[in-house]
């Protein structure tokens, strides 16, 4: 170990402000960019997930109850 | 006696690399903490004090790593684009799309971490020399290169604008680097070279090497990230995508 207190581990030689300013931005940073990474993750699987889900839905919807008006004219999405 | 021939061309595809990648993410986090805890231990509690710059000098082993990775970064990223605008390899474009932020943010901590050491060092938080602004002109690069993507609706439009002014932006990482031999800076020349030996204390170098170990496998493990959540947006009408989500309810 290098240092003969903590005191002069958080001094740094005088030179704590510039190495605990460059550490803890540094380490902030590198923790906040992963997590905003998560959060975005989590937007986007929940937005197709549910996007996903509703088109399933329309989809069955669909299927199970064929719409008598449709048959006539059929929608152009249909065809 | 069977050969196993392993086809990479088989990972070039979203699809299959989506999943490797998922495997691969724990693996790069673990050594970014044990590299970054191992190169922070010796940086910070072990190494000696330098004989010029007293303490002061422990920001080296944040300043290092980090200018390396912003130079490193944007060479994959520009690698990347070039294969992507020459093969039109979707994975490429999103390779490249994946590793800009991470390296504007090293770009952004090498300025940072570099005003810290200047002003105690030289009095100046900064000075228009040449690896300085040279630094300066890469993260101007990387948000050029985010905010051109950004402009562009159409993904594969997007990846060729792009590939382009990374390739273009190529040029200027030589610069940073001789930058301090080809000019007359305030900027100290480098301490480590593939060249000759270290000017420095084995252990002083031991911590700079471990920390930029760590911010590799950081940098790995974040591009894998969000390269991932790049395949689920621009896939997202994808049968592959669309099966993944969706039987999980």
């Amino acid at each position: 170990m290098h240092w003969n207190s903590f005191g002069e581990f958080l001094a740094m030689g005088d030179h704590g402000l510039y190495v605990w300013g460059s550490l803890v931005v540094m380490a902030l940073l590198l923790v906040v960019e992963p997590m905003l990474l998560l959060r975005g993750r989590r937007t986007l699987v929940t937005r197709l997930k549910r996007q996903f889900r509703a088109e399933r839905a329309e989809l069955e919807n669909r299927r199970s109850t064929p719409a008598p008006q449709r048959v006539s004219t059929p929608h152009r999405s249909q065809v | 006696m069977t050969e196993r021939v392993i086809n990479w061309f088989k990972y070039a595809s979203p699809q299959t690399f989506y999943p490797l990648a998922g495997r691969l993410i724990p693996w790069f986090w673990a050594l970014a903490a044990l590299f970054g805890a191992a190169g922070l231990t010796i940086g910070f509690l072990l190494a000696p004090t330098d004989a010029q710059q007293g303490e002061g000098y422990r920001i080296i082993f944040l300043h290092v790593p980090a200018s390396w990775l912003s130079m490193f970064i944007y060479l994959v990223m520009a690698f990347w684009a070039g294969i992507g605008l020459a093969f039109n390899i979707r994975l490429s474009g999103m390779m490249a799309s994946a590793l800009a932020p991470t390296g504007a943010l090293f770009a952004f901590l090498s300025l940072w971490t570099g005003a810290l050491w200047g002003k105690p060092m030289w009095g100046t938080w900064w000075v228009w020399d040449a690896r300085l602004t040279s630094e300066l002109i890469l993260l101007f690069l990387y948000i050029g290169f985010i905010a051109l993507q950004a402009a562009i609706d159409d993904p594969r439009r997007a990846d060729k604008a792009g590939a382009i002014l990374a390739l273009v932006g190529v040029v200027n990482i030589p610069i940073i680097y001789f930058s301090v031999k080809w000019w007359n800076t305030l900027h100290q020349g480098a301490s480590v070279s593939l060249t000759k030996a270290p000017s420095m204390a084995a252990m002083m170098l031991w911590g700079m090497l471990l920390c930029a170990l760590g911010c590799w496998m950081y940098s790995i493990a974040i591009a894998l990230m969000r390269v991932r959540t790049i395949m689920l947006e621009r896939e997202r009408h994808t049968d592959w995508v669309r099966s993944l989500l969706d039987d999980k309810g």
